[in-house]
C-alpha cells in the first residue's frame, strides 16, 4: 500500500484517486490477522473449523464462540474482531427469522448470504459508519443441498467448495485444495480440518494456545446445523496431532 | 324489482373446491357472483392463477379475495425474481395468502383454497378459511355451496384417485353443490395441476348432470309454458 498517509484513508466515503477505498482494505487487514477459519463443502454437507487463539491462559475453555448458528440448518464462521462478527449473525438470524415468518420455509443459504452480504456492505456507504473487522464463513443446508459462501468486509460473497479466512489461509486453501471434495463425508472432512489448522496452520511460535471450534450441518446431523459430537472431535484433535508428530520426525 | 340492491357489495355465494390425485390436484368452482338476490355475473372465474404452478379458489367477498390474490402474486412475483428464477413452492404461495388473510382478518371477508404441483413436494391443497388459519389437507372444500358436500366429500373422497377421476369427483361435487345451494350457479370450471402443467376445463350448465327434480335447462321460458311463439299472438 504505497500511498498510505496521503489524505483518502480516513473515510469509507472518500475513493483515492486511483479508485480505491482505503477504509475497506484496512477492515480487511484485520481479518487476514485473525486465527484462521476454515469452510469446506463435501458431498453430504459442510464443515466449519475456526482456530481461535487464546490470548490467557485464564480464559474459560469454550467461551468467545466463533462459530454460531443462524438457524436450524446454518451457521456462522466469524475471522476478525468477534464482536462485529456477532453483529453480523443478529443480523443473519433476523433475516431468517423474517423469512421464514413470510414465506413459511427456511431461508435458502443462497438468499441468506445474498442479505448478510447487502447488511455488510450497506456499512461500507456511509461516513458516519465503520466497515465490520471481520469476514464470516456461512454454511448451510436446504432444499438444492449443502451450500458455503463467504462474506468480507467490502461486502462482497461468493460461493466456494471450499473457503478459508484469517493468518493461515494461503496455507489453508493449499491444502483444502489436495482433498477430493466430491468424495469425501462430513465425517471424514471434520479430520481433515482439524489436520489443516492444527500443523498446516497454526504457527506454534507465535501463537500458543489456541482452541479448535468445529461444526458442520450435513446427512449424518440430519441436516442441522450442530457442534460435531465430542467424541469425533477429540479423535479428530488426536489424529492431527499424530500426523503433526510424523511430520516433526521426518 | 324495489327489493334488489343493486349497490350492495358483490360477493360470491360459491362452491370451491380443491382435490389432490396422484400426480396433481384438480380445482373446482362454479361461477355464480352475486349482489344479493341479484345475479351480478353468472360466469365468473373464481380459480385465478398465482405463478404458472399455483392457482386458488376464491370464495366471499369478490373484491377481498381479488385483492388478496392479487397482493400474492405480486409478492410471489419477486420472490421468484430474488430465487435465481426458480419457480415459487406451493407452500410458499399459500403462506403468503395466509399472512394477508390474518394480518387483515378484521376487514376481509374471503376464505381461499390454494393448490398447486411443485417438484419437491408434489401437488399440495392448502385450505385458508376466514381468520387465516392455514391447513394442507387431501381436499380442501369451501363456500356456502360447501356445507352441502361435506358428508358425500367424506364418503366419495379417496386416496390415490386417478387424474380423471378426481375431475369427475370435482365435477359432480359442484353440480350437486349447485343444485342445492340458491348462491352457487352457472357453469362449471375446473383447473388441473400437475408435472406436464396447467389444464383449464370448462362444462357449461345445460352439460351438468341433473339432480333431484331439478328443471332442465332450456333456452327459453316460454319452452316450458308452453306459450305459442311470440310472433303467432
Amino acid at each position: 500500500m504505497s500511498s498510505i498517509g496521503t489524505g483518502y484513508d480516513l473515510s469509507v466515503t472518500t475513493f483515492s484517486p486511483d479508485g480505491r477505498v482505503f477504509q475497506i482494505e484496512y477492515a480487511a487487514k484485520a481479518v487476514d490477522n485473525s486465527g484462521t477459519v476454515i469452510g469446506i463443502k463435501c458431498k453430504d454437507g459442510i464443515v466449519l473449523g475456526v482456530e481461535k487463539l487464546i490470548p490467557s491462559k485464564m480464559m474459560l475453555p469454550g467461551s468467545n464462540r466463533r462459530i454460531h448458528a443462524v438457524h436450524r440448518h446454518s451457521g456462522m464462521a466469524v475471522a476478525g474482531l468477534a464482536a462485529d462478527g456477532r453483529q453480523i449473525v443478529a443480523r443473519a438470524k433476523s433475516e431468517a427469522t423474517n423469512y421464514d415468518s413470510v414465506y413459511g420455509d427456511p431461508i435458502p443459504v443462497k438468499e441468506l448470504a445474498d442479505r448478510v452480504a447487502s447488511y455488510v456492505h450497506l456499512c461500507t456507504l456511509y461516513w458516519w459508519l465503520r466497515p465490520f473487522g471481520c469476514g464470516v464463513i456461512l454454511g448451510g443446508y436446504d432444499r438444492d443441498g449443502p451450500q458455503l459462501y463467504m462474506v468480507e468486509p467490502s461486502g462482497v460473497s461468493y460461493r466456494y467448495f471450499g473457503a478459508a479466512i484469517g493468518k493461515g489461509r494461503q496455507a489453508a486453501k493449499t491444502e483444502i485444495e489436495k482433498l477430493k471434495l466430491q468424495d469425501l463425508t462430513c465425517r471424514k472432512a471434520v479430520i481433515e480440518v482439524a489436520k489443516i489448522s492444527i500443523y498446516g496452520v497454526h504457527d506454534e511460535a507465535k501463537d500458543k494456545d489456541f482452541e479448535l471450534e468445529m461444526s458442520w450441518v450435513c446427512d449424518e446431523s440430519n441436516r442441522q446445523h450442530e457442534k460435531v459430537p465430542e467424541e469425533l472431535l477429540e479423535e479428530a484433535k488426536a489424529a492431527a496431532k499424530l500426523a503433526l508428530e510424523e511430520m516433526d520426525a521426518d | 324489482m324495489d327489493q334488489v340492491d343493486f349497490n350492495a357489495p358483490h360477493s360470491m355465494g360459491t362452491t370451491i373446491i380443491g382435490v389432490t390425485y396422484n400426480g396433481g390436484v384438480v380445482l373446482g368452482a362454479d361461477s355464480r357472483t352475486s349482489t344479493g338476490v341479484y345475479v351480478a355475473n353468472r360466469a365468473s372465474d373464481k380459480i385465478t392463477k398465482l405463478t404458472d404452478n399455483v392457482y386458488v379458489c376464491r370464495s366471499g367477498s369478490a373484491a377481498d379475495s381479488q385483492v388478496v390474490s392479487d397482493y400474492v402474486r405480486y409478492f410471489l412475483h419477486q420472490h421468484t425474481r430474488i430465487q435465481l428464477g426458480q419457480p415459487a413452492t406451493v407452500k410458499v404461495a399459500a403462506n403468503l395468502v395466509r399472512l394477508l388473510a390474518y394480518n387483515n382478518k378484521n376487514n376481509l371477508q374471503t376464505g381461499l383454497i390454494v393448490g398447486g404441483w411443485d417438484k419437491y413436494e408434489g401437488g399440495q391443497i392448502y385450505g385458508v378459511p376466514l381468520g387465516g388459519t392455514i391447513v394442507q389437507q387431501p381436499f380442501a372444500i369451501g363456500g356456502s355451496g360447501s356445507s352441502y358436500l361435506y358428508g358425500f366429500f367424506d364418503q366419495a373422497w379417496k386416496e390415490g384417485m386417478t387424474q380423471d377421476e378426481a375431475e369427475e369427483l370435482v365435477k359432480k361435487a359442484v353440480s350437486l353443490a349447485i343444485a342445492r345451494d340458491g348462491a352457487s350457479g352457472g357453469v362449471v370450471r375446473t383447473v388441473i395441476i400437475n408435472s406436464e402443467g396447467v389444464t383449464r376445463n370448462f362444462y357449461p350448465g345445460d352439460q351438468l348432470p341433473i339432480w333431484h327434480d331439478e328443471l332442465e335447462s332450456h333456452n327459453s321460458l316460454l319452452d316450458i309454458l308452453g306459450a305459442p311463439e311470440p310472433m303467432n299472438i
